[in-house]
């Protein structure tokens, strides 16, 4: 198999603003194409399992949200210009064209129905991977002007302001002296040549503050040096959301330029799915560098400092408690075994949704659904889905480990008034530590000093 | 092959006394006399007799009752001239009908008609020989039957390929049908062209049936035909005074209406799927089906199954040898006697290799078409900035 | 035309040119496919990408207990069938020894009463598949003419070659002559339709499962 056909002009000088146009974005598409595409291209059969796999076919039953449909406008493009079958066709004016009224048409399908959790990608007969290629369909919708404004409005929010949210980093200061005089702890920031690099998302920020407080107490209890950066707080990428490969390259490399200055040799990303697999799987591609550093989830950093015994838990949580895996986290990126070790930990009374792990379903948020405003009713509807799961196993509780998820399990469970309150893992650890003074929280002192 | 087989046996079954005594035209009785009148002054029983017409009747899938009426007409039949031309053949068909086996009704049927031409068999030579032919054709124009054996090379062929007595067998062949009832191919070479016709086909044969138009032509093809066939069809014409029903290559459905392969009794072994994978195996000991030896059974249509050889010895797939088609259009040409059914003939793998490379050759250049398309598109990459998303707001 | 023409047609000229479109159709397809390439990836692999794709490859064949409860008609019926069709096409004793004159390999054969049977059983799977596409909302809603196509062309196959297996067709060079048409129609068609994820399914396979399996994931 040949490389490197794909070479994305992210780092090129930037172009003169023309505008997007169906043209511009049939030119995304081709530089889309590649093998893995043709072949699941040539492959499918139109059998509608993929469909059995989608919350928003699941829960809606309109075939209009069967996942390889939504690709459909690509495949398009692919069979007229990628096979000489389809040139043929295409020469003899037979066969559909892509046009800018079918790329509206198909937006919200590959907006609004679709979390790019990845399901149907493991149950398709053939093994077409679905979600690979409705990530590569949005560089087209992008660059074709048919995206959708929300994640538009974050995408500009995060490149201008820092944030998708627009958060700005007196807010977290804020939040960062508040942690500090509630633990007693030190938050650091911009520290030199520690180990960790923590990044957060502006949903954590806001809405789960106490994952800072949970991470500033484990790392002072396992003696783990650690900073933030002030230049690069937020680990979130819009540009991965909307797909436009360009605005993520910005994004990541705010991380990498962050991570550089401060020459460490790891970068944590929060509880948040998508930012995980923004940074660890998409970014080195974005930027088309490999990092001088490696990148873990908050969940992979804990299990190992269990592994090595650096964690000391006292007392277990009695009720009975379950767990969403976030798809990015498990599913596309094969981080399941870790946070049920940390379960083990913490938890008495543990259950696992009886799908989980690389096939568990989405909350129904991901992919950007959630900053699209326009497609609210639809993730009500696929997180009925997560809501059945949930309902099987009967918990007290739900831990995950995503703050979009937790927010949508939130939500969703509140709209069907289900009183399950949802707890992040690396909180659950935090509150579980063996108290300072004993002889783990000795190495605290050495980043202190 | 199934010529050999006849010939095989035949030293064993034959007996010289009992050998038909080429019908001269000195042998013959009167023209007047009726086949029974003929077939008792040769010695045959009334028994034997009906124990033929049961079997004709048998044949030709007639209730038993018929037999009396089959003895009733045969009895009563005048002796139909016959004449027969034999061109591009090998004798085998006069062979395996002349030395079938012991003294036979069918043989005696041979003595009784008035064969009135037979290169093989006639005791005349030259030019007693054609002028036996002519007299036949006048005495009785218009009802005597024309038996071929052998293909010939059709009217746009060069003729010297064969001729008799100056003649091409193209002028031969027309001139005494012209006066003929009918016409009867005998044998694989006359009713489908058989090995002369075989690719190249160097002589341009032809079958008879592709030549004759007016006339009723009735084929018993094989190579050589089952004697029985060939008397049954005399026979059921000299019963019933017409042509018997034939199938689509008009040959007779009484005899070529089942497949050996439907009256095969290895066939039990096919349904089984035991099969005999060389000629020495354990399976060919056993008496497996010879499919997989090549055996054109289930494709063939012809008696053989049911009346076998030499008098109901054997027949060739008793004997270990799969059926070859003989009876079957183009069975020279239908793939090798000891490949399957199922092998198509010509070089199968080298089609496949060649169009694959090929195949190769034009994927990789529209592959790398492709492939340019992606890459060019990459080039003129035009970079999705902050400022043009904020344009669509 | 007689029976016999018939059948040395399509098991002579028809036989080699429907090998020869189907080989050039098929390589180009596939080598089409592989020339594409693969951008390099630059993000540090958590496994194995080549294992991944092989264990895909065939874990694919499996069905999560999901899925199955999901779609169990799907699931059971296409297996049912395309399991049946692979036997009927490459146990049938006459199959085995074309095989074997085109491509010099061979392999034990199944007896005919067994892939007979298998092949009943097919027939009724993939009727009911048709049924199935016609019902099922989102079959119905995916399918295009060339699914029907190649539904028909898969069917026409089997039916032939049940027929001429049974000697219903007389005469038999017809009977047989049909399915040797079908199985060409069924070759000729196959690059150019969906068919062809009978070869491209492997490659997709492949590739999903190193997707997955460079990210640590099995999928």
């Amino acid at each position: 198999m040949t490389e490197a056909v794909l070479t994305p002009g992210a780092l090129a000088p930037e172009a003169p603003a023309t505008g997007f146009s169906l043209e511009r974005g049939l030119q995304a598409l081709r530089e889309e194409m590649d093998a893995p595409v043709a072949s699941f291209f040539s492959s499918c059969v139109h059998c509608g399992m993929c469909a059995t796999a989608c919350p928003f076919y699941v829960e809606t039953g309109d075939p209009k949200y069967t996942p390889i449909h939504k690709l459909e406008p690509m495949r398009i493009l692919w069979e007229n210009e990628f096979t000489l079958w389809g040139r043929l066709k295409t020469s003899v004016g037979l066969g559909r064209k892509v046009t800018d009224e079918m790329l509206e048409e198909w937006e919200p399908l590959l907006y609004d129905s679709c979390s790019m959790c990845g399901r149907c990608s493991m149950v398709c007969p053939v093994g077409n991977d679905l979600q690979y290629m409705i990530r590569k369909a949005r560089e087209g919708m992008v660059a074709s002007g048919h995206s959708p404004e929300g994640l538009i409005a974050a995408s500009v929010r995060a490149v201008n302001t820092g944030s998708p949210m627009g958060l700005k980093w007196k807010t977290l200061d804020v939040q960062i002296k508040h942690v500090e005089s509630s633990s007693g702890l030190e938050v650091p920031v911009d520290k030199q040549g520690v180990d960790y690099l923590v990044l957060l998302s502006s949903m954590e920020i806001i809405n789960f503050p106490e994952y800072l407080e949970a991470i500033t107490k484990i790392f002072a209890h396992a003696g783990v040096s650690w900073t933030l950066s002030q230049k690069c707080f937020e680990a979130t990428n819009a540009g991965i959301q909307i797909g436009s490969k360009d605005i993520a390259a910005v994004l990541v490399q705010r991380v990498v330029g962050a991570a550089k200055e401060l020459g460490v040799k790891n970068v944590i990303s929060p509880e948040c799915g998508h930012a995980y697999t923004a940074i660890r799987w998409e970014g080195p591609n974005a930027i088309r560098q490999a990092y001088p550093f490696k990148v873990f989830h908050i969940i992979e950093v804990l299990e190992t400092l269990r592994a090595e015994g650096r964690i000391k838990t006292e007392g277990k949580e009695t009720d009975r408690l379950s767990m969403h895996d976030p798809c990015n986290l498990a599913r596309k990126s094969g981080v399941i075994r870790q946070q049920r070790n940390l379960m083990d930990l913490i938890a008495e009374d543990f259950v696992d949704l009886k799908e989980h792990g690389k096939l568990q379903w989405c909350c129904g948020a991901g992919g950007g659904v959630s900053s699209n405003e326009r497609a609210e009713e639809l993730k009500i509807a696929a997180f009925k889905k997560k809501k059945a799961q949930i309902e099987e196993v009967e918990p007290e509780r739900m831990v995950t480990m995503c703050a979009t998820c937790r927010t949508q399990l939130e939500e969703g469970l509140e709209e069907f008034t289900m009183d399950i309150p949802v707890v992040g893992l690396t909180e659950l650890i935090a509150d579980h530590l063996v108290e300072p003074d004993e002889p783990a929280a000795a190495p605290a002192e050495e980043t202190k000093a | 092959m199934v010529k050999s087989s006849a010939t095989d046996t035949a030293p064993g079954s034959s007996n010289e006394t009992t050998h038909p005594t080429p019908s001269a035209p000195e042998h013959r009785g009167p023209d007047t006399m009726t086949l029974g009148e003929s077939l008792r002054r040769n010695g045959v029983s009334r028994r034997g007799f009906l124990k033929f017409c049961a079997a004709t009747a048998s044949m030709m899938a007639l209730p038993p009752s018929m037999a009396l009426a089959i003895a009733e007409a045969l009895e009563q039949a005048r002796r139909p001239s016959v004449i027969w031309l034999s061109f591009q053949e090998c004798t085998g068909c006069t062979e395996a009908l002349t030395r079938s086996f012991s003294p036979t009704v069918e043989n005696l049927i041979l003595d009784t008609i008035s064969l009135d031409y037979h290169h093989t068999l006639q005791a005349a030579a030259g030019d007693a020989a054609e002028h036996a032919r002519e007299q036949a054709m006048h005495a009785n124009a218009g009802s005597y039957l024309v038996v071929v054996d052998g293909s010939l090379p059709g009217p746009k062929a060069n003729p010297g390929y064969s001729t008799i007595a100056g003649i091409s067998n193209y002028d031969m062949l027309m001139d005494t049908v012209k006066g003929a009832a009918a016409v009867v191919a005998v044998g694989t070479c006359a009713t489908f062209g058989g090995l002369p016709k075989a690719d190249p086909n160097p002589s341009g044969a032809v079958a008879v049936q592709d030549l004759i138009k007016g006339k009723p032509v009735i084929n018993v093809s094989g190579c050589p035909p089952m004697p029985m066939v060939i008397t049954g069809v005399l026979a059921q014409y000299l019963t019933f005074g017409k042509l018997p029903e034939l199938d689509e290559y008009n040959r007779p459905l009484a005899f070529f209406g089942q497949s050996i392969h439907d009256r095969c009794y290895r066939r039990p072994f096919y349904d089984k799927g035991l099969f005999a994978e060389s000629f020495d195996d354990e399976g060919a000991k056993k008496g497996w089906c010879l499919y997989r030896l090549g055996c054109k059974g289930p494709m063939t249509y012809n008696a053989c199954a049911t009346m076998k050889w030499n008098g109901g010895t054997s027949w060739p797939v008793e004997s270990g040898a799969p059926c070859l088609g003989c009876s079957e259009p183009n069975f020279w040409d239908a793939g090798g006697f000891y490949e399957a059914l199922s092998v198509p003939p010509g070089k199968s793998g080298d089609t496949l290799l060649a169009a694959g490379v090929a195949g190769a050759a034009v994927g990789a250049g529209v592959g790398l078409m492709a492939r340019g398309k992606a890459k060019s598109a990459a080039k003129s990459h035009q970079t999705v900035t902050v400022d043009e998303l904020e344009q669509q707001l | 035309m007689t029976s016999m023409d018939f059948l040395m047609l399509t098991k002579g000229p028809l036989f080699q040119a429907a090998l020869a479109i189907f080989a050039i159709g098929l390589v180009v397809r596939i080598v089409e496919i592989l020339v594409l390439g693969r951008a390099h990836n630059y993000a540090e692999p958590r496994g194995n990408a080549v294992v991944g794709g092989l264990r895909t490859l065939y874990k694919r064949f499996h069905t999560d207990a999901g899925t199955f409860k999901a779609a169990p008609f799907d699931v059971v019926v296409g297996t049912i069938w395309h399991i049946g069709f692979i036997i009927a096409l490459l146990l049938f004793i006459p199959h085995v020894e074309l095989i074997e004159s085109t491509l010099g390999i061979a392999w034990p054969a199944l007896p005919n009463p067994v892939v007979d049977a298998i092949t009943a059983i097919t027939l009724l799977g993939l009727m009911a598949a048709l049924v199935h596409r016609l019902m099922h909302p989102v079959k119905r809603f995916l399918s295009t003419p060339e699914d029907y196509l190649i539904w028909a062309v898969t069917f026409l196959v089997a039916l032939t070659g049940y027929l001429a297996y049974h000697r219903v067709i007389n005469p038999y060079p017809l009977g047989l002559g049909l399915h040797i048409l079908a199985a060409e129609i069924f070759l000729v068609v196959l690059p150019f339709t969906k068919l062809t994820h009978i070869f491209t399914a492997f490659i997709a396979r492949y590739y999903n499962g190193a997707i997955f399996g460079r990210k640590g994931v099995q999928s």
